[in-house]
């Protein structure tokens, strides 16, 4: 390609370079901090802090955010330059989270300048942790159906009702909510608010899932008291602007296939295969049913990396996610899934371990997110919703009357 | 769809504004009834190789185009969202072979003529009904050609054939020690029995070139199935969107929509898989093979999937003739053997791989 060359000898390569060999200690290379993609940075050490600071600054985590707001304010092009200099020697990006994936695109969207002046560099810096107050444990899949309320008193909401699936809520400075404003229509009664998660009234549970571990809160506002300018866009725009937040979210969940790949710390299924199940004589992994699934299996993950890289292409200039999401979503899920049950069938019993003695690390994380991995297609809407998307908007398919 | 250069934008368009307006799978229902024996239509073929179709990876000193896999895929992919019987394919790959070939004779006698349409060209590789490309009895001694290949595509018509043989691929002229016999099958297309007895033969090159070769053929067969898929996919939607029962409209039962999206998004990982392989052949990319089986494998699996859907979203008339949903279940189902099925392709994959 004509592009890539001309990439190579792009000024902006130099300067990246320069500026990445001077911050980034080699002594934390492969050293990221695993939940912060997630959750934002957690439990760092000072040399975690220290690089994240720096990039903080430069405003490199969020690097084609706008610059009066701390980001970096780079063109695509350099933000590719940037991650394959990143790549190049190892060097991993320490902003992170909800706060990155989700609430900022969509603040940068709908926020006024107050707004966003008060809260984008908080998430530049990595520094303000954010969570989302979207499903309630009557509202999941119908989303629309939330019953947290928001009364108008005068310069402020008054806020009761309950939220549940809050990732990391437990740890959330703030929380972004789809709460009802009025409650004589649907969807049209949304409204999105920006909520303290130290204000008074506000408490959180957290949940106990099946794979032993609780990311996740149960969160109860009792007469939370939420100041006006903390609404984001209008009364009742709520809906379209949680909506266009998911597409966000899709976004950056449909990367499934690399994230699974994470995981396994870069050993694949065939290579676990040949280690736990052994060789025929011809070097093939023994089982031959199993083989066959596993082949399946890479032809599949190879397939969505190049439909991954074919999307991006085709979207360049494009402004952001669209319902095409929904595809990668799914097959992100499915290939996530698929790789976590191939690996438990591999192990047998070793790789049914839930602690202790006999069973090693990288045996135990296994058991935990084939668990885990079993949200992957029911978070950020599910398969079936995902589903119904593709259907309704892309083909065009109708509603039932 | 893969970002298409200027050139490759207008030959899609124009391919399928072609294949629309002059070759829709009516013109293929019309074929098939007046059962000409070459299997196609001589018209058709005639305007395809006005428009040097035949000649995109034929370079230009020898009256083609060059322009590459990706543009022949795309013109294939147009076709076979219509079934237009043609000999394009055959005829492109069987002049890929002696493109590469080391013949300088084969080249000066055969390009041309295969790049403006008016020859025919095929390949002749399996000796079984599956692919299988270590088995080949095939013999040359003092220039003569010794073999029979009972599944030759486009065999009827073919004027000259690339035959794999134990040591490589040759060129062996329709003629003199060639006899060619029609087999008829599902897809109502063009398949023939061809034995080559002391046929005068040409050397093209050695088992590297016969390897290459059948990938390519691989990767265009892939492209028509693409085109297959899109299409039985677009007609199913289609007609569920028309169809009442219970008093609604089919489109609006989630079960329905939900398989749907499934198969909308499977073919999203087809076109991305096909349209990797002709790109790796294009940029000469050392793992052209792990990209063809990929692209062949999955090709498989989908067309096999939209296309039995097909008939079974469609219901009782999807078994009927007058609906187009079987022409298009058969004419997958033979493309879905040829060139080694989605089993065979995984089992390469995976030992391409090491596994």
């Amino acid at each position: 390609m004509a592009t890539a060359a001309a990439e190579l000898d792009h000024p902006f390569r130099q300067e990246a370079r320069t500026w990445l060999e001077a911050n980034f200690d080699p002594s934390l290379r492969g050293k990221d901090n695993a939940m912060s993609a997630v959750d934002g940075p957690t439990e760092e050490t000072p040399e975690q802090k220290k690089w994240r600071e720096a990039m903080g600054e430069k405003g490199w985590g969020v690097p084609t955010w706008p610059k009066e707001l701390g980001g970096g304010g780079l063109d695509r092009t350099q933000a590719r330059i940037l991650q394959e200099e990143m790549a190049r020697i190892g060097a991993w990006n320490p902003i992170g989270g909800m706060g990155v994936m989700m609430f900022g695109p969509t603040l940068l969207e709908y926020g006024n300048d107050a707004q966003k002046q008060q809260h984008i560099p908080g998430i530049v810096r990595g520094e303000v942790r954010w969570c989302q107050g979207y499903s309630e444990p009557g509202a999941g899949s119908d989303l629309a159906s939330l019953q947290t309320f928001a009364e108008d008193k005068g310069d402020h909401y008054l806020v009761n009702g309950q939220k549940t699936w809050t990732s990391g809520g437990q740890w959330a400075d703030k929380c972004f909510a789809l709460v009802r404003t009025d409650k004589s229509q649907k969807h049209a009664g949304i409204s999105f608010l920006l909520i303290d998660m130290d204000a008074e009234g506000v408490e959180t549970r957290p949940i106990r899932l099946i794979s032993g571990q609780s990311p996740f809160c149960e969160t109860f506002f009792t007469n939370v008291k939420v100041p006006k300018e903390n609404l984001v866009g209008r009364e009742g725009q709520g809906w379209e602007i949680g909506t266009r937040l998911l597409q966000h979210e899709r976004n950056s969940l449909s990367g499934g296939g690399g994230s699974a790949g994470r995981m396994n710390a870069g050993t694949t299924v065939p290579e676990i295969a040949k280690k736990y199940r052994g060789t025929d004589a011809e070097g093939r992994i023994a089982d031959a049913d199993l083989r066959t699934r596993i082949i399946k299996h890479e032809m599949d993950q190879r397939a969505f990396a190049l439909t991954l890289r074919r999307a991006a292409l085709e979207a360049k200039g494009n402004a952001g996610p669209s319902a095409a999401t929904s595809i990668m979503k799914n097959v992100g899920a499915r290939i996530t899934q698929d790789r976590a049950e191939l690996n438990i069938e591999i192990m047998g019993m070793q790789g049914l371990g839930w602690e202790g003695e006999g069973f090693t690390e990288a045996e135990l994380a296994q058991t935990r997110s084939w668990l885990w991995g079993k949200a992957v297609s029911i978070y950020g809407g599910s398969t079936e919703i995902q589903n119904n998307v593709i259907a309704k908007r892309i083909l065009g398919m109708l509603d039932h009357q | 769809m893969a970002v298409l250069n200027d050139e490759q934008v207008m030959l899609r368009d124009m391919a399928r504004e072609w294949a629309d307006n002059e070759s829709p799978v009516a013109a293929f229902r019309k074929l098939r009834a007046a059962a000409p024996a070459e299997g196609f239509d001589r018209d058709a073929w005639g305007a395809i190789g006005q428009m040097g179709w035949a000649g995109v990876v034929i370079p230009e000193e020898f009256g083609g185009s060059a322009f590459g896999y990706l543009s022949l895929g795309l013109v294939v992919e147009q076709l076979g969202r219509n079934l237009s019987a043609s000999p394009l394919s055959s005829t492109a790959v069987a002049a890929s072979a002696i493109v590469m070939g080391s013949s300088d004779k084969a080249k000066t006698d055969w390009l041309a003529k295969l790049a403006g349409g008016e020859a025919i060209a095929t390949l002749a590789v399996d000796e079984g009904p599956n692919h299988d490309r270590n088995f080949t009895t095939t013999k040359v001694g003092n220039g003569k050609l010794t073999g029979t290949k009972p599944f030759v595509a486009e065999g009827d018509s073919a004027d000259v054939f690339v035959v794999a043989a134990e040591d490589g691929l040759y060129l062996v002229a329709r003629g003199e020690g060639v006899t060619v016999s029609h087999r008829s099958m599902a897809d109502e297309r063009s398949h023939a029995h061809v034995a080559f007895q002391d046929a005068p033969a040409e050397k093209l090159g050695g088992p590297e070139l016969t390897a290459a070769v059948l990938d390519r053929a691989a990767a265009i067969t892939c492209a028509e199935m693409l085109g297959m898929a899109e299409s039985a996919f677009a007609q199913t939607n289609d007609y569920l969107k028309q169809r009442v029962q219970f008093g609604q409209v089919l489109s609006t039962f989630q079960a329905l929509q939900h398989r749907m999206a499934k198969q909308f998004t499977e073919l999203q990982l087809m076109r991305s898989a096909v349209e990797g392989a002709l790109e790796a052949i294009d940029a000469g990319r050392s793992d052209v093979d792990q990209a063809v089986s990929l692209a062949k494998a999955t090709a498989g699996e989908t067309l096999r999937l939209v296309s039995r859907e097909m008939v079974q979203l469609h219901g009782g008339v999807g078994m009927t003739d007058e609906y187009d949903a079987g022409l298009y279940l058969k004419r997958a189902t033979v493309l879905e053997v040829m060139w080694g099925n989605s089993a065979w392709h995984r089992d390469r994959f995976a030992r391409l791989n090491g596994y």
